[in-house]
């Protein structure tokens, strides 16, 4: 700061990067299936992020690459058949568009469906947004003897295309350069061709937007620039401030964006010795916070003059850029600030969402307008109630030009492989053995690779490390060493070793997917799956579940509906896993004999029965027997990706080792502390209190406070059940537990314990999966209530029964 | 409903054959969904698989799309000449 009084003021302004670098934001939008995820994950590799959108269960992917030495920030937007609000997915598609404003949008299209895939390019050209198009599956065109005109294509849009093949990463470098020179140029990506519209709702479009215009939110890029007069900083202290705030224009035709349009002007003037910084060592850092408080009150009262009240403004994030010119005296600079604003949109765009019917937009609105205003618009919107099918046609009149100009068919008569593959995996009878065939293959690797993988990391690895843990820490007082061996590494390690089972199913999930197939399966399964008043989507997920309730959770996603999404993963937890089918496995021939394998079998079809009774019932109270539209793009089988298949392993895997380091490890280390504190003896620990203080609870379903204890211990984890009854009964699962447990209880009990056991608060690392995937805690919270009440009530009820028989 | 002889339902119509969309039947949600995939009055629509019960496939715009038949039960069609 000393450097002020001989260099001037503008040492000072060098706070933070001053060449105005910032990294560009690329978005990539796309339908489902046109190969948007290998262009993102051709270029991102293991570089991405994936999370959720910010108060949406919907997955978030962005990553950063660079290339020629450049870096980018790429948004995988969701994939979207269209911007209109049917689903989250289009919402925040669109969101992010206006909001954001990536520097470019990239159009994945794709060569060999050109028809269909233009939809969404047709809605993307009517945002202020520079579209670059990607004509990707340029090689399956080709297979299937198709030609598209790419130059003839870029003309008829007006927009930069450039031919990829995403798969054998072709095209991938120029498309790239592209991005880049758009950039450069606006006016590159500037006026695409816009879809006309029939003439009337033209018109109407027209008449909307007039009473519409003065009340859309709009969008502001404001840019304070100050300048400082005079040759010696120290004696001439007046400078001038100016705001500039300019709107994006509201866009004229859906299509360009100016810049020239007019502009906001907000003048300070200050004076020596206001605001701080203007006093001897003057420096601009006082006049900028002084600056800024300015800067945000008028923000506001442009937010009032604009309607746009009730919005909390803040600042995201201020670039100081500098000008020193050949170090003359006066000194520039500009100082900007980015503000988080409502989204502002153009307002014809606006306008023609409203005659579009799209949800959002009337809802926005509609609490916007003043009613008389609203009252007119709502008018003009039932006057024109075929607009929606109208301007959708609209488009595809447009598209079909373009196509017609660009892309030269073979003539049909050849069957497609895709064809011939359906007759059989979408029959309704053959389609159920095609489909039991590849679950039967997932189970057989499941059980030659996934169980015995386990059993050998628990022998091989989590017992012989709290072995070596446990000998390396004899001399530390003995809590401590309990803790390691038996509260971090009983517990987080055995949740750990069914890291084999999930990725063999992640792998097999995302193989079925990948492939096409995962469409077919929805397919067959949409009859039965239709009682629950859910749809064949919800089916492969429910299915992992047999193998661990994680995987069939997080694979949830592929549903669309959010309801039909809440609902799958509410029941999801009633399909018996492996941890649970061991406890059985092992507790049913120790009180049941020769007739275990009956009772094993009675418990998971009682489990599966009462999966479909819940998804009936819930969907009935909860969701009031809404099923959304059964409407699914039956894909093309193509052969799998493997880079995109690996990463979506390596990404859950990845999200679940996340959680066991950290849910589970707390929870994991609490139970622990139950278990152990005071005393360092479970017999006489808190849980063993509070299992005998539960035990009137406990007597009704017929448990002792040890089989209560037994069952709160399996909440980390199922196997835990096991375990706790061995050191209850002073015996190991290996050394006449069996024969203890057998004598201590009767069948009634016995049977109860094994219901409640199936039924039970699912574990731990489900729960913490069924809030990851929820991004709520009351469907948290409902589900493990539901669960307690559940297998509790379910326990008293059959312990009774049994007691009768 | 469908007001002349020509007329049907989607759901009605047998494997393999082509039909003209006519018309959607009220419901704005469902038809937002559909004219986005392609479904718009004009379009030519191939059966590809109808068994007359459970869901169906059609070929539209070189797409293909699986419809509940409720769903199906909704859109109007038109044989074609």
């Amino acid at each position: 700061m000393n450097d002020c009084h001989s260099s001037g003021p503008s040492e000072v302004l060098l706070l933070e990067p001053v060449d105005g670098k910032k990294i560009p934001i690329i978005a990539l939008a796309g339908q489902p299936n046109m190969g948007k995820s290998t262009l993102f994950n051709l270029l991102t590799g293991l570089n991405q992020h994936v999370g959720n959108w910010p108060g949406k269960t919907v997955e978030q992917r962005s990553g950063t690459f660079t290339l020629d030495s450049k870096t980018y920030h790429l948004v995988d937007l969701p994939g979207t058949y269209s911007l209109t609000a049917n689903s989250p997915e289009e919402v925040i598609a669109r969101e992010f568009i206006l909001t954001e404003k990536p520097d470019v949008v990239i159009a994945v299209v794709s060569a060999a469906n050109l028809e269909r895939s233009l939809y969404l390019v047709s809605e993307l050209v009517c945002l202020p947004a520079p579209v670059v198009v990607a004509l990707n599956m340029m090689d399956v065109a080709k297979q299937e003897g198709m030609t598209v005109d790419t130059v003839a294509l870029s003309k008829a849009l007006n927009l930069p295309v450039i031919p990829i093949t995403a798969t054998k990463a072709l095209g991938v470098r120029e498309l790239l350069q592209m991005v880049d020179k758009v950039m450069e140029d606006h006016h590159l990506s500037a006026e695409p061709n816009i879809p006309e519209i029939r003439v009337d709702v033209s018109q109407a479009i027209d008449e909307v937007e007039a009473l519409i215009g003065d009340y859309v939110p709009m969008n502001y890029r404001f840019e304070l620039r100050g300048w400082h007069h005079g040759h010696n900083p120290v004696h001439h202290r007046s400078r001038t401030y100016a705001f500039f705030g300019i709107p994006h224009e509201p866009i004229a035709n859906g299509g360009n964006f100016g810049h020239q349009v007019h502009e906001h002007h907000f003048q300070i003037e200050s004076e020596a010795g206001r605001a701080g910084g203007f006093e001897a060592g003057a420096d601009f850092r006082g006049d900028i916070a002084h600056l800024h408080h300015r800067y945000r009150h008028e923000m506001r009262s442009l937010a009032r003059e604009q309607r746009i009240q009730g919005r909390s403004i803040h600042d995201r994030h201020a670039n100081f850029v500098r000008f020193d010119p050949e170090r003359s005296t006066e000194t520039r600079f500009s100082h900007s600030f980015q503000l988080h604003q409502p989204p502002g949109y153009p307002s014809r765009w606006v306008a023609l969402k409203l005659l579009e019917g799209d949800t959002e937009i009337t809802k926005m609105m509609k609490a916007l307008l003043p009613d008389e205003i609203w009252q007119k618009v709502h008018a003009i919107l039932l006057k024109h109630d075929d607009a929606m099918v109208a301007v959708a046609s609209g488009r595809y009149n447009w598209i079909s030009e373009i196509v017609q100009k660009t892309v030269e068919k073979p003539k049909m008569g050849q069957i497609s492989i895709t064809e011939r593959l359906d007759r059989v995996a979408t029959h309704p009878v053959w389609g159920l053995f095609v489909l039991a065939g590849i679950l039967g293959l997932v189970f057989w690797l499941t059980f030659t690779i996934g169980s015995p993988a386990q059993a050998w990391l628990d022998t091989q690895f989590v017992s012989r490390l709290g072995n070596l843990v446990s000998a390396a820490m004899v001399s530390s007082p003995a809590w401590l060493r309990s803790l390691f061996v038996n509260g971090i590494i009983g517990g987080v390690g055995s949740v750990i070793t069914f890291l084999p089972i999930l990725i063999i199913f992640f792998a097999s999930f995302g193989f079925l997917e990948d492939v096409g197939y995962m469409a077919r399966a929805a397919y067959v399964m949409d009859n039965i799956m239709h009682m629950m008043g859910l749809h064949g989507k919800s089916f492969l997920p429910l299915f992992l579940g047999f193998g661990c309730n994680v995987p069939a959770i997080m694979g949830t996603r592929v549903i669309d509906s959010k309801p039909a999404r809440i609902l799958t993963i509410l029941i999801a937890p009633l399909v018996p896993c492996t941890a649970r089918m061991a406890v059985i496995a092992f507790l049913a021939p120790t009180f049941f004999g020769k007739q275990a394998f009956l009772v094993s079998w009675g418990l998971i079809l009682f489990s599966i029965f009462l999966l479909v009774v819940l998804g009936v019932l819930l969907n009935k109270i909860i969701f009031k027997g809404e099923r959304s539209a059964f409407i699914m793009e039956m894909p093309l089988y193509h052969i799998p990706n493997i880079r995109t298949v690996g990463l979506l392993v390596w990404q859950r895997s990845g999200s679940f080792l996340k959680k066991a380091g950290t849910t589970i490890l707390v929870a994991s280390v609490i139970i622990w502390g139950l278990s152990y504190l005071p005393y360092g003896n479970l017999n006489t620990s808190y849980l063993a209190i509070f299992g005998k203080w539960l035990s009137p609870v406990g007597k009704l379903m017929g448990f002792d406070w040890r089989l209560t204890v037994a069952l709160i211990s399996s909440f980390p984890a199922k196997e835990n059940a096991i375990a706790t009854l061995g050191v209850l009964f002073g015996t190991s699962a290996n050394s006449g537990l069996a024969a203890i447990l057998g004598s201590s209880f009767s069948g009634a009990s016995a049977i109860s314990f094994l219901v409640v056991t199936m039924l039970f608060i699912p574990c731990l690392a489900t729960v913490a999966i069924i809030k990851q995937e929820t991004n709520s805690f009351r469907w948290t919270a409902f589900s493990v209530l539901m669960f307690l009440v559940l297998s509790t009530s379910m326990g008293m009820i059959v312990y009774h029964i049994a007691l009768l028989v | 409903m469908p007001n002349n002889a020509d007329q049907s339902f989607l759901s009605e119509i047998p494997t393999g054959t082509n039909v003209i969309l006519d018309s959607l039947c009220e419901g704005n949600e469902l038809n937002r969904r559909l004219t986005s995939l392609g479904f718009t009055p004009g379009i030519g629509i191939e059966i590809v698989q109808n068994y007359g019960f459970g869901p169906m496939i059609v070929n539209v715009r070189g797409t293909r799309i699986a419809l509940g038949r409720g769903e199906a039960a909704k859109i109007f069609v038109q044989k074609e000449e």
